[in-house]
């Protein structure tokens, strides 16, 4: 009578054990590991870097649990915590700078699991601990900033063609440029046309006086957005992985700000600090005379710094100028040969200071220097071909294009990088976080094991196929979640109470109908294929309304609402599935082939 | 009087059937729930005139993440002194920091304000600062900063996302049934929204970002409720042809009724557990949820279905009236 074909059947049971050994990998728990990944882009994470964390373990008689390498590191995981606090001290000495040797909690599921990727759920920031940040990128300060350089520029551009001017001055979003008369205005034009392309020209005659207002061009105005954007999220990555923070999230989030997610983090005033920190660039002489030794004193008036290869170069005091005379720096090519190049553009001061310290040291070698936490670092250390003017500056020579592309970050980065305001902060303790977590947990095994009682007391048998089902959600739901690698937040766990709570309706429309069908005199077959059939229509419409809903919450909610949100939404999938599916096959199994059957416990 | 009308019709039963049967309802007659139709509506209007009142007067307690400002959760070893607490913080020119006790008498809640002057971002450092210098022991559990503009858009954004779920439940009941269903529903549940929020104004409990999310999933879920008695008022219009309209709903109501209180029993057993277990933090996000499915089982039953006879439900709503005029011409 009430049977399902096989194929249905079948896949129920493949969805099921799905579930099943998705959801597993929640039930093994994590274990205290360290997590070693490469600092620079040139150091990658292979079996040479694995054997020399093995070794390294080994001789200091640590034993790890497990050591293995993924794509970006090399992890090794302990029994306990101090065994894992011990590994990262002797990893970091051992290793040296060029690595982030991290805290991180890996699952302790077995091998097959983590090979058919089956992953433990993703804890949010509430439930792991650690910190959240929003930054929201001053945009109108780095727009002034650029406007401010191209007045200056366009000043010593005229100056050096020789076109007289009367004045340039920045107003707003506007450059205004003064001539005394419309014939050098023209020429004045010309000039800055060719050389500024992404300035929008305009003349305006104005009580006698000719004027040329320049302002950005949309586009232009866009590249510098988007170009302080991602310089943003370079120079935050980079301090990030000094904080030694094993999954950092580090994300554009809309046009102007950036989130930054330190799960595990503590000390939020270091993680700040270290986010928060300005870098600045000097530009020096190398200085040729003396060489470097190791061990003796650096010669009087000059430093030792290393190149990011790491040898060391002796560099004079004297600072030529700093970060703040270079507008952009841009990776591209050499004009005439086709080599990669980097070129930095300067604004006017630093135009002249370099002409003049290029005129006086052509063959020589000059430094660009990047500080960053008092420590200096040298970006690069080119030859000086010949005297160079006009504030237009090309780095060429025996550079990759990914070499070059660093390098104008990297430059960028201590010159131009617009300012950043935390607007958003939420920090969470571990012990709260694992409190969260017991909370979470123990009130929805407390409001399941009450439900269940309530179900199989009022519907005896069919009361007990919706537990299963119910049951069945659950493990759907969590497995699915497991899958997505969603972010699973507190409000996310309330989410999964509440789709429980919610999903038991389905089955009381059910079973409700199932009665009724049999009071009016059905036949207990004829009563449980009306019921399924009769509760679907609804089941679904009643779903539907809540989905839209949770799209809703999805779409304008922020963090941890939409945790609730996905949770929500793949909460009402999964029970549409098992409240319909699962236990209508269970009710199969249970009284379908049964032909003459005359009573079902239904209460 | 209301009540004595209830209680004829309903029989909750134990015995007499078939011995182990469990059966909250076994209802013999169809509760004429239409007639007291002009009753509920007036009780409706005026919880919900009261609801807006108190909304208007008092205002909704808005958390730090609408208002934007600072909250520090700090955890003591021993029960904390608010009073010195308090006395600290005045020290570093936070006189209008609020401090109170939250969850036990262990944990503090400090809420500070949002300030032109400082940086939010530098606040949290120098109260856990001041305050560890006096006693070693103070941990910090959490720390919410949110600055004026997120803030300003999350407010934006709640009222935008309330909109489309308004909008989308009428449009959906308006594809599946009808535009009057869609309408009739859609404005017994927004009553139900009106009515939590005045419940959170009243009690002038935090209004934060999760209590937004509980009253958008009430919104769905309670629509829920007013979607399984349209179901069955449509199909009884195509079942009981000679019956009026208001028997029809009446029954609809009648026969889903035992449906309505054990699912939302259930589910507010999940809720239950919650509010008691879930912690300070889901704690208003489950009251939301109790006060909107409380409410919202009044309302889909009787404010919903009244709102429909008033906008003049028919059977030709579902009965084509062409199909009828077919029969006629033979």
């Amino acid at each position: 009578m009430n049977q399902y074909p096989l194929w249905k059947n079948l896949l129920i049971l493949v969805a099921l054990i799905m579930g099943l050994v998705y959801t597993l990998p929640n039930l093994y728990g994590e274990s205290p590991a360290v997590q070693v990944s490469p600092l620079r882009s040139g150091v990658t994470a292979d079996s040479t870097l694995m054997g020399r964390v093995e070794t390294a373990l080994k001789t200091s008689g640590l034993n790890p649990d497990a050591i293995s390498l993924d794509a970006t590191s090399v992890k090794a995981r302990f029994a306990d915590t101090d065994s894992q606090l011990k590994a990262k001290d002797i990893l970091q000495s051992n290793l040296g700078e060029d690595f982030v040797v991290a805290l991180n909690l890996l699952p302790r599921s077995p091998q097959w699991l983590t090979g058919i990727s089956a992953l433990p759920m993703y804890l949010g920031l509430d439930l792991r601990g650690g910190v959240h940040f929003l930054l929201q990128i001053d945009m109108k300060g780095a727009l002034d900033k650029a406007l401010e350089s191209a007045a200056s520029d366009i000043r010593s551009t005229l100056r050096e063609q020789n076109i007289a001017y009367a004045g340039v001055s920045r107003d707003g979003r506007l450059v205004t440029v003064k001539f005394r008369d419309a014939e050098t205005r023209g020429k004045g034009e010309n000039e800055i046309k060719q050389h500024f392309g992404g300035l929008l020209l305009n003349d305006k005659d104005e009580g006698g006086e000719f004027l040329l207002v320049a302002a950005l061009k949309p586009e232009e105005e866009k590249r510098i957005q988007d170009s302080a954007v991602q310089q943003n999220l370079i120079t935050l990555r980079n301090r990030v992985n000094e904080l030694g923070v094993a999954e950092p999230v580090i994300q554009q989030q809309g046009a102007d700000r950036i989130v930054v997610q330190l799960p595990g983090v503590q000390d939020t005033a270091r993680a700040k600090d270290i986010l928060g920190r300005t870098a600045t660039l000097e530009v020096r002489l190398v200085d040729e005379e003396h060489h470097y030794a190791e061990g003796s004193p650096v010669p009087f008036g000059t430093e030792m710094f290393k190149e990011r290869d790491g040898t060391p170069l002796l560099v004079k005091k004297a600072v030529i100028f700093t970060g703040e005379r270079i507008s952009d720096a841009q990776p591209g090519f050499d004009s005439r040969d086709n080599e990669p190049a980097v070129h930095i553009n300067l604004d006017g001061v630093g135009a002249r200071k370099f002409k003049e310290a290029t005129r006086e040291n052509v063959g020589k070698r000059m430094a660009i220097i990047l500080f960053e936490k008092g420590k200096g670092e040298i970006v690069t250390a080119p030859v000086i071909r010949e005297e160079i003017g006009g504030g237009r500056v090309q780095i060429t020579g025996r550079m990759s294009t990914e070499e070059t592309k660093n390098t104008a970050l990297l430059l960028r980065a201590g010159a131009l990088a617009a300012p950043m305001d935390i607007v958003e902060e939420r920090t969470v303790g571990p012990s709260l976080g694992a409190d969260n977590i017991t909370r979470g947990f123990h009130s929805t095994q407390i409001g399941f094991t009450a439900i269940s009682i309530f179900m199989i007391a009022y519907y005896l048998m069919f009361g007990g196929v919706s537990v299963l089902a119910l049951g069945a959600n659950l493990l759907l739901l969590v497995a699915l979640l497991s899958m997505l690698q969603a972010t699973l937040t507190l409000p996310g766990m309330a989410g999964i109470a509440l789709t429980l709570g919610m999903a038991i309706d389905a089955n009381v429309l059910i079973n409700e109908r199932i009665r009724e069908e049999l009071h009016n005199g059905n036949t207990p077959q004829a009563s449980i294929h009306a019921g399924y059939e009769h509760a679907f229509g609804t089941i679904l419409d009643s779903n539907i309304t809540t989905l839209i809903a949770g799209i809703a919450l999805f779409m304008f909610g922020s963090g941890p609402i939409r945790g609730f949100a996905v949770v929500l939404c793949l909460g009402i999938l999964t029970s549409m599935f098992s409240a319909v599916l699962v236990s209508r096959a269970l009710v199969n199994l249970i009284y379908g082939r049964k032909p003459r059957l005359t009573k079902v416990a239904i209460g | 009087m209301t009540n004595k009308i209830f209680l004829i019709p309903l029989q909750i039963c134990g015995e007499g059937n078939k011995g182990t049967n469990m059966e909250f309802f076994r209802i013999k007659q169809d509760i004429p729930f239409m007639s007291y139709g002009r009753y509920t509506t007036s009780i409706s209007l005026v919880t919900f005139i009261v609801a807006v009142i108190f909304l208007a007067t008092r205002g909704l307690n808005f958390g730090v993440d609408f208002t934007g400002g600072t909250v520090l959760e700090m955890h003591y070893a021993q029960p904390a002194d608010l009073n010195k607490v308090r006395e600290q913080l005045s020290g570093i020119g936070l006189n209008d920091a609020q401090v109170q006790n939250f969850g036990t008498s262990h944990d503090v809640l400090i809420q500070v304000p949002l300030k032109q002057n400082t940086s939010g971002s530098k606040l949290s450092e120098q109260v856990r600062d001041t305050l560890h210098s006096q006693d070693a022991s103070v941990e910090m559990r959490r720390v919410e900063f949110v600055g004026p503009q997120v803030g300003k858009e999350l407010v934006e954004n709640g009222a935008m996302a309330l909109l489309l779920v308004s909008l989308g439940i009428v449009c959906y009941l308006w594809m599946r049934f009808e535009w009057k269903f869609g309408l009739a529903a859609i404005i017994a549940n927004l009553h139900d929204v009106v009515i939590i929020l005045g419940f959170f104004a009243a009690f002038q409990w935090e209004f934060s970002l999760s209590v937004l999310a509980a009253v958008l999933a009430v919104l769905g879920y309670s629509v829920n409720e007013s979607v399984v008695v349209f179901d069955r008022i449509r199909e009884n219009f195509r079942k009981l042809r000679k019956t009026e309209v208001a028997g029809i709903i009446d029954n609809a109501i009648t026969r889903t009724m035992s449906r309505t209180i054990i699912t939302h029993g259930c589910t507010q057993i999940m809720v239950t557990a919650m509010l008691f277990l879930g912690g300070e933090t889901l704690h208003y996000f489950a009251l939301a949820l109790t006060i909107g499915i409380l409410f919202s089982i009044y309302s889909s039953v009787l404010v919903a279905s009244p709102l429909l006879m008033i906008f003049g439900v028919s059977r030709e709503d579902f009965i084509k009236p062409k199909a009828e005029v077919e029969e006629v011409l033979p």
